[in-house]
């Protein structure tokens, strides 16, 4: 039986559809979830979308933070469950504490979509752990507010512990240290701004590098070994 | 009945873009000897007539919503009691 993901709709979430579609195509079973939904049903990973939950109203994400479904998810993280936030999904793992930084609006105010070359810094994630560390991969970027800041000691402590996952290579928004992507200390919770789930079918995105992130986690709850490098 | 005004300002060492697009356009304005503009939220907070606790109250509203520590800082002021 193929796990299950769990995809989380705020009011406001845009990219559920994508995400669902991202976790059928790599062979696992997408499962709806609602923003306020009390439990997470028998779901063995979360996959928090991207759009504008609450009208992103005061802050990207904050509002989410305090959602029902967001107690069961921060309960649900700090036991080890897989937790992965795209773009908005990011914001709202920020907001919740389940992630160092902060995502605010891009240093040249300007709302920017396109693809992102991305490096992938650690394959030692619930999410990244069939692609090689230093293997590039290309996922579309889409958002205003999207550049990543944390204190320097934070950034130190981040790149000390190997918790930067994502890297841009054309730093699209003024990211600190071009950071796309972190993760918390047990590697269970990742979140990026780049979007993988719309790179899942070279027809209708620039690559399908994005496969490897359901895939990943896929492989991380089957507890297989990472041997195929699904990335180049 | 209490009135409470909270500032909301992003800290100063996070780059602020709307404060130095502000900057970019008082030149067009004419003004000229401004260093630096940064910008900020205020909000205004009215509690019921027989609040308690609304200093208290009011922190826990500005430290875990209306401000995210790690980018911004806030101050109170409280009107009326």
């Amino acid at each position: 039986m193929s796990a299950r993901v769990g995809v989380v709709t705020f009011p406001g979430s845009l990219d559920d559809r994508d995400a669902a579609r991202a976790v059928r195509l790599a062979g696992g079973e997408p499962v709806g979830l609602w923003h306020d939904d009390a439990a997470l049903g028998r779901v063995d990973a979360v996959f928090l979308p991207g759009g504008f939950s609450y009208g992103d109203a005061l802050r990207c994400g904050a509002i989410a933070r305090f959602s029902q479904v967001m107690d069961t998810v921060k309960a649900a993280a700090a036991q080890g469950m897989p937790v992965l936030g795209v773009c908005n999904g990011f914001q709202v793992l920020c907001e919740s504490h389940l992630l160092p930084g902060a995502l605010v609006r891009n240093a040249h105010l300007r709302y920017r979509n396109r693809p992102a070359r991305l490096r992938v810094e650690t394959s030692r994630t619930a999410w990244t752990r069939l692609y090689q560390p230093g293997s590039e991969v290309v996922f579309p970027a889409k958002h205003g507010e999207g550049r990543y800041v944390a204190d320097e000691a934070v950034l130190d402590r981040l790149e000390a512990d190997g918790r930067v996952v994502f890297r841009y290579l054309d730093n699209p928004n003024g990211s600190m240290r071009d950071i796309a992507g972190v993760t918390n200390e047990a590697g269970n919770v990742v979140g990026l701004m780049p979007h993988p789930e719309h790179a899942v079918d070279e027809l209708t995105g620039p690559s399908n590098d994005g496969l490897g992130i359901v895939a990943s986690v896929l492989a991380h709850l089957t507890g297989a070994a990472d041997t195929s490098g699904v990335s180049r | 009945m209490a009135r409470v005004v909270v500032d909301v300002m992003l800290k100063s060492e996070i780059l602020d873009p709307q404060g130095e697009a502000v900057l970019g356009a008082l030149p067009r304005l004419g003004v000229n000897d401004v260093s630096s503009v940064r910008i900020g939220k205020r909000v205004e907070i009215e509690f019921d007539e027989n609040a308690q606790n609304v200093e208290e109250q009011s922190r826990v509203i500005a430290d875990q919503l209306l401000a995210n520590p790690v980018i911004e800082s806030f101050s109170l002021s409280i009107e009326g009691s």
